[in-house]
């Protein structure tokens, strides 16, 4: 082809005549847009700002130590953030198969009459406020698993995680306090809070499962869980790993539910169903009152070193989202 | 012969159709004979076969796993093994009745049918499982709290001369509600409006910086909730000396809820089917035209939903109101000035306390903030239960009186220009449904 029999491709410019009302549209819009910017670029600069000034304090041992006297003695996040992540993973070793359990009973198995109603009441129950959970676990649970986890601690007390110090294992006279407030209980409350949240993420994805190929399933011979297992959860994987993630970056924040069930305790306690822990976002609620402006800055360092793991979490949750089919389908 | 379902079974064997009522109007002099063969009769037949894959030796090998997972785990709990606790027990029955039930199906089925029914059993008790549980959790809160909300006076007065050890005549929690609707409607009052215009940026006006925007607002709902009532602590408060108060509270609360609006709405703006806003652009429609008399009203329930479930939201959380509203026994209605209380607030600090009848008090304030959250949810459920565009039969019938008053409008306008335009055909359509 030579070059003459081809017209001359100049890229053309776009010109978009727009009235004044237009105008005036998009320069609200623009506005609105930026200043949502700016708010939320506030919030993390001036956080950033306040917490540098405890952080360029404390240096590295703002990551080892473990107690927390910002205006006397060292200061640091060790226990807090082996605490919060420790409750975190109990959270989701708990919400996660139950989450998925019940999307897959709702997507797959319930009856039709029934389902509108279950995605109703799961969706309510991602609502219901988080004092209501704290209520319930420090008052109703607290005291009904209190035996269960001496039962753990007692059969797989030989796994350091579940040893609970202060009490002999197969001790009938163990006090009941050796077991209460401990990582465990708070986990399974947070649990409670975080599954609905993952479980309606997880059964929107699932029901988007295309027909065709569950018809080829159950066609080819497939049971339902052979057709759920080659069909469903190869195409929720994404939602099933980005419900889990979303939940646990609600895990990681959560404050009242947490607070109304632990008993605050500086040290990197490893075993989840010992009396004692301490989160980051309850350290906050607690110790905010009387702290100090340094205080209250240390207490910022704190919160940013949190809000760093959820933001890490989250778009870890967008990427794995974006990258599978199941996210794919829900952008169109 | 299924085909046949519209031939009557009391019909004959061999049916000798001459002909037809086709046929005989036709007029022809020679009808075609036609031979139908003749199918199975009787009236068992066609009978209505059952779909459930369940069949009775199934629910016998449910019935008698779970026999055998509740005695079994019993004899171990009270005769052979050191076991105590109720909860310990279910989980163990649970695990031995699913042992029991895969050995019973596997007397008679295949692998493959076994590991479904296995399955099928865990996914049931699972979804069983949350659901009981949760349901649980309201129930125990309504339950605990009903000695205190039946008490006319919880509605009609603070707590400003209340002791803890008063009896539950005395107090209430109006201070807390109307506090909580001032906060609410304060923090909704700034994250709504800001909240709909990024979305509609970010919608309508793509681009390099909308997307940086968006990435921004997806980095910012992952603020925990505490740490935004930290910066508000540190800032109004701490900076400002504004004091702890409503206005601080319900800034706190808008910082929180302002991400997850803007998310939800930008979710259901992308739901607006692309070719209703190319159709009025092509009408000639000015983007301001098309978002306001097509983009906003097609996502009109999606939007309402994301509103009120970002009110759920902001009136249940306790975090950033426990930094900054502080804490009163008064009313107050001054969000400018003086703590105010709100509704989960109340709740946190009454059951604290030791004394039984403030701890009953604190169940009763927890039940009042979720009966308003249950509200809320089931307007929420009531508007956006239909996707982007649907309408109810009344939206309709509305819909469909302005298109035939538009088409009145514009033939009497032409009739009037004299333009030779199709009026007939409009009027037609307008008689039909």
């Amino acid at each position: 082809m030579s070059s003459d029999m081809m017209p001359t491709q100049v890229k053309r410019k776009l010109v978009d005549n727009a009235g004044l009302a237009d105008k005036v549209f998009r320069g609200v819009a623009r506005g609105g847009g930026s200043l949502v910017l700016v708010l939320m670029v506030l919030v993390g600069t001036f956080l950033a700002y306040r917490a540098w000034q405890a952080l360029s304090a404390a240096g590295v041992s703002f990551i080892t130590t473990e107690q927390w006297n910002p205006d006397g003695g060292g200061f640091g996040i060790a226990a807090v953030i082996v605490g919060t992540v420790l409750i975190a993973f109990v959270a989701i070793a708990v919400a996660v198969p139950v989450a998925m359990g019940t999307a897959l009973y709702i997507s797959e198995y319930a009856p039709r009459r029934i389902k509108r109603t279950l995605v109703a009441l799961v969706d309510l129950m991602a609502a219901v406020p988080s004092v209501v959970f704290g209520l319930w676990g420090a008052f109703f649970l607290q005291w009904k698993i209190v035996s269960l986890s001496r039962w753990i601690s007692d059969w797989f007390g030989w796994i350091p995680i579940f040893k609970v110090g202060g009490v002999e294992r197969h001790d009938p006279l163990a006090t009941q306090t050796a077991y209460t407030s401990s990582t465990f209980i708070a986990g399974v409350v947070v649990a409670l809070m975080v599954a609905p949240i993952a479980c309606s993420v997880m059964r929107e994805a699932f029901g988007l499962a295309p027909v065709g190929e569950r018809e080829g399933a159950y066609a080819l011979g497939a049971t339902r869980w052979g057709m759920i297992r080659s069909v469903v959860l190869p195409f929720g994987r994404g939602a099933v790993v980005g419900g889990t993630m979303l939940g646990l970056g609600r895990a990681l924040g959560e404050t009242i539910a947490v607070v109304m069930i632990i008993s605050p305790r500086f040290e990197i306690q490893p075993r989840v169903l010992e009396h004692g822990t301490s989160s980051v976002s309850s350290l906050i609620a607690l110790r905010y009152g009387e702290a100090s402006p340094f205080g209250i800055s240390a207490l910022m360092a704190a919160g940013v070193a949190l809000f760093v793991l959820t933001l890490l979490v989250n778009f870890g949750a967008a990427f794995v989202v974006s990258r599978s089919r199941s996210g794919a389908v829900s952008e169109v | 012969m299924t085909v046949l379902r519209g031939v009557q079974p009391t019909a004959a064997d061999t049916t000798e159709v001459v002909g037809g009522p086709e046929a005989t109007r036709s007029e022809g002099p020679q009808a075609h004979a036609t031979t139908v063969p003749s199918r199975p009769t009787g009236p068992n037949d066609q009978r209505r076969r059952r779909t459930s894959g369940l069949r009775r030796s199934d629910w016998f090998a449910i019935i008698g796993a779970f026999a055998a997972g509740t005695t079994t785990t019993g004899v171990l709990w009270t005769q052979l093994g050191p076991f105590t606790g109720a909860l310990g027990y279910v989980i163990v029955t649970w695990f031995v009745t699913v042992l029991c039930y895969a050995a019973l199906v596997s007397f008679d089925e295949s692998r493959a049918v076994m590991r479904d029914r296995i399955s099928a059993f865990v996914v049931h008790s699972l979804g069983l499982l949350l659901i009981a549980a949760l349901g649980f959790v309201i129930e125990y809160t309504l339950q605990r709290g009903w000695r205190a909300i039946i008490h006319l006076n919880f509605y009609t007065e603070d707590v400003r001369s209340t002791l803890a050890t008063d009896p539950l005549t005395k107090g209430g929690v109006l201070h807390a509600i109307i506090g909580t609707l001032i906060e609410l409607g304060i923090a909704l009052g700034i994250a709504v409006p800001l909240g709909l215009i990024a979305a509609i940026y970010l919608h309508e006006v793509p681009g390099r910086f909308s997307r940086f925007i968006r990435t921004v607002v997806e980095a910012m709902t992952a603020l925990p909730d505490i740490i935004a009532g930290l910066f508000i602590y540190a800032t109004l408060i701490l900076i400002f000396h504004l004091g702890p108060s409503g206005f601080a509270a319900a800034s706190a609360l808008a910082v929180t809820i302002l991400p997850i609006i803007i998310r939800a709405s930008d979710v259901v703006l992308r739901l607006v089917p692309g070719s209703l806003k190319e159709a009025s652009l092509a009408l000639g429609a000015s983007r301001w035209r098309t978002t306001w008399h097509v983009l906003l009203p097609t996502a009109r329930s999606g939007l309402a939903t994301a509103v009120i479930l970002g009110a759920a939201r902001a009136i249940g959380e306790t975090a950033p109101v426990l930094l900054t509203a502080g804490a009163t026994g008064y009313m107050n209605l001054n969000p400018l000035h003086g703590s105010m209380m709100s509704l989960p607030l109340l709740a946190f600090t009454q059951v604290q306390a030791p004394e039984k009848n403030e701890i009953a008090r604190g169940f009763g304030t927890a039940s009042v903030l979720l009966i308003l959250v249950l509200l809320l949810f089931i307007i929420a459920r009531v508007i956006g239960g239909r996707g982007p565009g649907e309408l109810t039969a009344r939206g309709r019938r509305a819909r469909a009186a302005a298109s035939r008053r538009d088409a009145r409008r514009m033939s009497a306008r032409h009739a009037h220009i004299g333009v030779a335009y199709p009026v007939t055909v409009e009027r037609q359509e307008e008689a039909g449904p």
